[in-house]
């Protein structure tokens, strides 16, 4: 790959990630100027409590000032307090970091069935299989994430009761070992798979017409001359080639995934980012918000590099040699 | 101009998916118009609903049940469908405008102002949708024009993206240069040759971004972002969450809203597509 290919995606995605510190600043200084005085008020606080809480909250001088002090606490990996717990920002996701990892990485392996799929349905375009895999991703592309959960609790836990209707683990487990982790297996087959659903129909779509794209290439006409089965054709000479738009894809989904963890979690009582995420919105904690938003933001942008850098190795007319 | 639309619409006409989808998306909005007529807003004000029975399955006098204050879940759906679709419709406008102004300046102008529209399209296109229009609302007001302004000023990019491709293959034809050339200026060029064949696809894009739209609000008002005055398919299914319907086993509380929100989203994205491959004759092969 080309330096400058490198250089350029890289300076594009730190200049995205100050985009965000602007908007997150932007957003919880300006257009709402006093959160302690919206939060706090009719609490009937001391002026000498308030200006603690100004301080402790980052809140005092002018916005220049205050852009300053932010920026100054966020390299210093300060993201503030959280107004409800008083808990610093960063403890609270460190400790939701990981169920998120869990649950979003989960999900997003079983949503990748859908890659398969388009992949079928778009080398036999018009066959019955494609027809019922696109009705079917169109379908699942409509419904709302939080309401596939609500529907697959009420079947699956509170009817039939295959699984457990929330949490990490069971309420008080004393469980250890391998039995805890089969328990948390157990936990993470509801929600992951609910989300799962409503992402495949995007893998599929994507998938389906990449491999639309590749499949009139003279490329796999020459294969064909060579004498190489239908089979050869397509996995040899097809597939890798319809690979490159669903590289794009996955860092899309990936931005879409979390974002529908937000709404599941919660459903879910999964005590990750989103379910964190939603509380912070009933407070609503401001700080916490701010926090979340930088955060996801970041994992979403590093997602989107990742994939850019990705392509441009595995397709180097894009990168330059 | 006349005997295209006939035509275009002789095409869609023959797809029978479209015309269903056509059929649910008329019925949705009809639904949405006469409410107001046939039924009252405090019919489903907790106020007066007292002495209906609560929690109550599905039956002659609830079609489809009641809720935990004994409101009727069939007129709050039928109430719902006015928020969502309205919302819906109108972030939809937003972004289209939005989205166009931004496409249109910086395929024709380009240059430095191009650069910079493009840069901060990237930037939008890049940052996670939802949790940007989650800060958002939670800064601003509660009110039914927040979540329109929140999903228009979120989802513009893409529609930005598309548009200005558009005007730099059309600012390219030579009928362009020649109309430059017999001394056209900007704005008559805008107007009389690039917006007109910006415009079918403008219309494509329109009828796929109110799905996205409508989903959008119905999650905001799920986490309850939404106006708290008003009922919306999000936030009936919101409360139904929070007041346990899942695990009393009340289906008809939760089911009839998600059921709505999956046909009109899925009869806006059939018919969009419909829409899109008879005004882009490239797609039609798919």
């Amino acid at each position: 790959m080309r330096r400058r290919f490198v250089i350029g995606k890289v300076l594009g995605a730190l200049s995205t990630l100050v985009f965000v510190v602007i908007f997150n600043f932007f957003l919880f200084r300006v257009v709402n100027d006093d959160p302690i005085n919206s939060l706090f008020r009719g609490r009937n606080l001391t002026p000498d409590q308030l200006e603690r809480l100004r301080v402790k909250f980052n809140l005092e001088g002018t916005k220049w000032e205050q852009f300053v002090a932010y920026v100054q606490q966020l390299l210093r990996g300060d993201l503030g307090y959280s107004l409800k717990s008083s808990r610093p920002v960063t403890t609270v996701i460190s400790e939701a970091l990981w169920p998120t990892i869990l649950l979003v990485g989960t999900s997003t392996l079983i949503a990748m069935v859908g890659i398969v799929i388009g992949y079928r349905a778009g080398w036999r375009r018009g066959s019955t299989f494609d027809a019922t895999a696109t009705s079917m991703s169109m379908l699942t592309y409509s419904m709302p994430e939080y309401w596939i959960g609500m529907v697959a609790l009420g079947v699956f836990a509170a009817s039939l009761g295959w699984f457990p209707v929330g949490g990490l683990n069971d309420a008080g487990s004393t469980l250890t070992g391998i039995e805890r982790m089969l328990d948390q297996l157990h936990h993470l087959i509801l929600p992951a798979t609910v989300l799962a659903i409503a992402y495949v129909g995007e893998y599929m779509i994507v998938a389906r017409s990449a491999m639309i794209d590749t499949s009139r290439e003279d490329y796999l006409q020459l294969a064909r001359a060579k004498g190489l089965r239908e089979a050869e054709v397509r996995k040899h000479h097809a597939q890798p080639n319809a690979l490159l738009p669903v590289v794009s894809l996955s860092a899309i989904n990936f931005g879409f995934i979390l974002s529908g963890a937000i709404a599941v979690e919660s459903i879910f009582s999964w005590p990750g980012i989103g379910q964190q995420t939603a509380f912070a919105i009933s407070g609503p904690d401001f700080p916490m918000l701010q926090g979340l938003f930088l955060m996801i933001s970041a994992a979403v942008i590093l997602a989107n590099l990742a994939a850019d850098l990705l392509y441009g190795y595995l397709d180097p007319r894009v990168a330059g040699r | 101009m006349k005997r295209n639309v006939s035509s275009a619409w002789r095409r869609l006409a023959s797809d029978k998916l479209a015309m269903i989808s056509l059929f649910v998306l008329i019925a949705f909005i009809v639904m949405a118009i006469v409410t107001p007529w046939v039924s009252s807003r405090e019919d489903i004000n907790p106020v007066n609903t007292g002495d209906n029975p609560t929690w109550a399955s599905p039956s002659r006098e609830f079609l489809l049940g009641t809720d935990y204050l004994g409101r009727s879940v069939a007129l709050q759906v039928m109430w719902g469908s006015r928020v969502s679709l309205f919302v819906g419709l109108a972030a939809t406008l937003l972004t289209i405008v939005i989205g166009t102004l931004v496409g249109i300046t910086a395929g024709f102008f380009g240059g430095w102002g191009d650069a910079i529209l493009m840069r901060f399209t990237d930037w939008f296109l890049v940052i996670p949708f939802l949790p940007t229009a989650i800060v958002l609302a939670s800064v601003l007001e509660r009110s039914i024009w927040t979540i329109v302004f929140v999903i228009g000023i979120t989802s513009w990019p893409s529609t930005a993206r598309l548009v200005r491709s558009q005007v730099l293959s059309v600012r390219s034809r030579l009928y362009v240069d020649r109309a430059r050339a017999l001394g056209a200026g900007r704005a008559h060029l805008i107007r009389r040759h690039i917006f007109p064949n910006v415009l079918p696809l403008i219309m494509a894009s329109t009828t796929l971004a109110v799905p996205i739209s409508i989903l959008t609000e119905t999650t905001l008002s799920f986490l309850g972002l939404g106006d708290p005055t008003e009922v919306s398919w999000g936030s009936i299914l919101n409360e139904a969450r929070q007041k346990g319907a899942v695990t009393r086993g009340a289906w008809w509380y939760y089911m009839p809203p998600g059921v709505a929100i999956v046909m009109v989203v899925l009869a806006f994205t059939l018919f969009g597509r419909a829409l899109e491959t008879v005004l882009d004759p490239r797609l039609r092969e798919r």
